[in-house]
């Protein structure tokens, strides 16, 4: 199978294949871990392919670009598809030790290998109407594991987060069609070779802007937001963790994707404006995250806060500042990931998530402490960890473009986070319990299940701190590819632009 | 034509954002339901308009007459107008479950998740 199409036929295959075995867990568990091990290792493989070749290209049933649908893969798609792989996995092996077995049988391992492929489709799609395919399939995934299981904060949660996505698919339908009304074309890399000819400036600035309004619905930025803590809390800990390592990333590659190489952000309308929408998106997720007292609600807002960072380095659009915005993708992916899965062991043990019921971890559960400790001081920033020098990369870059107002909000916001993440280390881990022995009874190994994939994504997140060098360079020529796409359109169109 | 177009879609757009400003939930559906014809005219509409010629390519020729009607905004209308059906009808059920849980159809009532 082609490389390009193998992470987003596999999961299909296996959802199929998992739909038609329903009744059994087992199996359904079993295609599930192997399928999501099976996508890491060809994630990898396609890694190291893009990287000593470059950009790589399919046309999908043969029809030559720009006219057939186009997969196409540069470094940053690539980098993206192993992180939603690894992710993938640590969700898939955490699912089988939570034990959701009513939903399991609604259903709930298809659905999750339903999101990957979605998830991986848009990142491999070389066609803006593609685009727009790939990111229903995963939203519609998506709405039904987030309403799974029908609790009434799912349903009440879910129904703003299917209204107000359902309203971003209709803005990013309309920005299609108006692109395709003024260039003549949907293929990406074809539009990075007409855009730039084309008159009507105004009316692809209008278009821009309407991607971007779209995007920043999907992307949780600021002040579209609203959606994403009103409704990531209510779901099962795996699925929350899924969501929040994966869901808004897809709407941050596409505005980085679109921004790059369709509507270039240099001394453009948009750039000041992004650079404010940025700053904001910080600011008020992290001072909303200020004011919860719910572990998973604390974590959603930090979502929102975390965005910015990845804004910060797009709107300022240097190349430093473009591949310290991947290497912050790199970075959250995995320890927003991990940060749900810990407040998801917390959650299974105790059956709360109030910060004020919690307590005593430290004494009880010290791995699980410092399993925490480690994604929630990466998130911070914390040298030697990779959150760090992600934002050392972001704040250096910042500099140099003399964006003080925006290097100076970046630091405080990482103050706060620094905050948010000692006064969920000192409720839940450090102060006395305040209700003992209220801990659920839970087999040591069903509990080793859960720990597992948190340990493997602490090690991931320890590897890229002490991997900086070499994981920056990969992100340097990520930002390299997208600057100057002159590889990728050679790659999708055969002709050199 | 594209006069009469522009007017129809903005009526739409303006109708779909109106309704899903209401507080009652079938009505934000509604409303998003005319949102989304309103994007699909958009798509037709940007397209552009070809009269009365297909594109067919006739048996004794070897390309299509030099102007034909654009398929492929067709095409792209059609894939969404399945997508779009498919995700009204889950949020129709969404909409009607939310209902029968939280025993209100006014969005205003649902805050328990807000912050």
């Amino acid at each position: 199978m082609n490389l390009l199409a193998a992470p987003i036929v596999i999961p299909l295959l296996l959802a199929t294949l998992a739909l038609l075995g329903m009744r059994s867990h087992r199996w359904q568990q079993a295609l599930a871990v192997g399928g999501a091990a099976l996508l890491v290792l060809v994630s990898f493989r396609l890694l190291f392919r893009v990287r000593e070749e470059g950009a790589l290209a399919l046309q999908v049933g043969n029809w030559p670009a720009p006219f057939g649908i186009t997969l196409a893969a540069d470094l940053l798609g690539a980098i993206m598809v192993v992180l939603s792989s690894v992710t993938g996995l640590a969700i898939a092996l955490y699912s089988v030790g939570a034990r959701e077995t009513a939903r399991e049988r609604f259903g709930y391992y298809p659905l999750v290998l339903l999101l990957l492929m979605g998830v991986n489709g848009a990142f491999l799609t070389g066609d803006v109407f593609n685009l727009y395919v790939c990111f229903e399939v995963m939203l519609m995934a998506s709405f039904v594991l987030l309403a799974l299981g029908g609790e009434k904060p799912q349903i009440e949660g879910g129904v703003k987060y299917v209204a107000l996505n359902f309203f971003s698919s209709a803005l990013f339908l309309a920005a299609a069609g108006l692109l395709y009304g003024a260039v003549g074309t949907l293929n990406m890399a074809d539009l990075a070779v007409k855009i730039p000819a084309a008159e009507d400036g105004g009316l692809l600035t209008a278009i821009g802007l309407l991607f971007l309004a779209a995007f920043g619905i999907k992307a949780a930025i600021f002040p579209l937001f609203f959606w994403l803590p009103a409704s990531y809390h209510t779901p099962p800990p795996a699925v929350s963790a899924l969501f929040a390592g994966l869901l808004t990333k897809v709407g941050v590659y596409a505005l980085i994707r679109f921004f790059t190489m369709l509507f270039p952000l240099e001394a453009s309308f948009t750039q000041p404006l992004m650079m404010w929408l940025a700053a904001l998106t910080m600011i008020t997720g992290v001072l909303g995250a200020a004011a919860q007292h719910e572990f998973r609600r604390v974590l959603s807002f930090h979502i929102v806060s975390q965005i910015g960072y990845m804004i910060m380095g797009l709107a300022l659009f240097t190349p430093l500042a473009l591949a310290g915005s991947i290497f912050y993708i790199m970075h959250h992916i995995i320890v927003k990931t991990n940060l749900f899965l810990v407040s998801g062991v917390v959650h299974y043990l105790r059956g709360t998530g109030e910060l004020k019921e919690l307590g005593g971890f430290y004494r009880a559960r010290p791995w699980l402490a410092i399993l925490f400790l480690v994604p929630a001081m990466s998130l911070a920033g914390l040298p030697p960890l990779s959150g760090f020098f992600a934002k050392l990369a972001l704040v250096v870059a910042g500099l140099r473009e003399a964006a003080w107002a925006l290097v100076a909000s970046a630091l405080a916001v990482s103050l706060l986070t620094l905050y948010s993440m000692t006064k969920i280390w000192g409720e839940v881990f450090w102060k006395a319990d305040p209700t003992p022995n209220a801990e659920a009874a839970m087999e040591p190994a069903r509990y080793r299940m859960l720990v597992w994939p948190i340990v493997l994504l602490a090690a991931v997140t320890v590897a890229i701190g002490f991997s900086a060098g070499p994981m920056f360079a990969l992100a340097v020529d990520a930002a390299g590819q997208l600057a100057n796409p002159s590889a990728y359109i050679r790659a999708v169109l055969g002709t050199a632009p | 034509m594209e006069l009469l177009m522009a007017i129809v879609i903005g009526f739409l757009y303006a109708a779909g954002v109106f309704l899903m400003q209401r507080r009652n939930m079938v009505k934000f559906l509604v409303g998003l339901a005319l949102l989304s014809h309103g994007a699909n005219l958009l798509i037709f509409t940007a397209g552009g308009f070809t009269r009365g010629s297909p594109p067919i390519i006739p048996e004794d020729a070897d390309v299509a007459p030099i102007l034909h009607a654009d398929p492929l905004p067709q095409a792209l209308i059609l894939t969404a107008i399945v997508i779009s059906f498919a995700v009204l009808a889950f949020a129709l059920i969404l909409f009607l479950r939310a209902y029968q849980t939280t025993g209100t159809d006014d969005l205003h009532d649902l805050r328990s998740t807000d912050t």
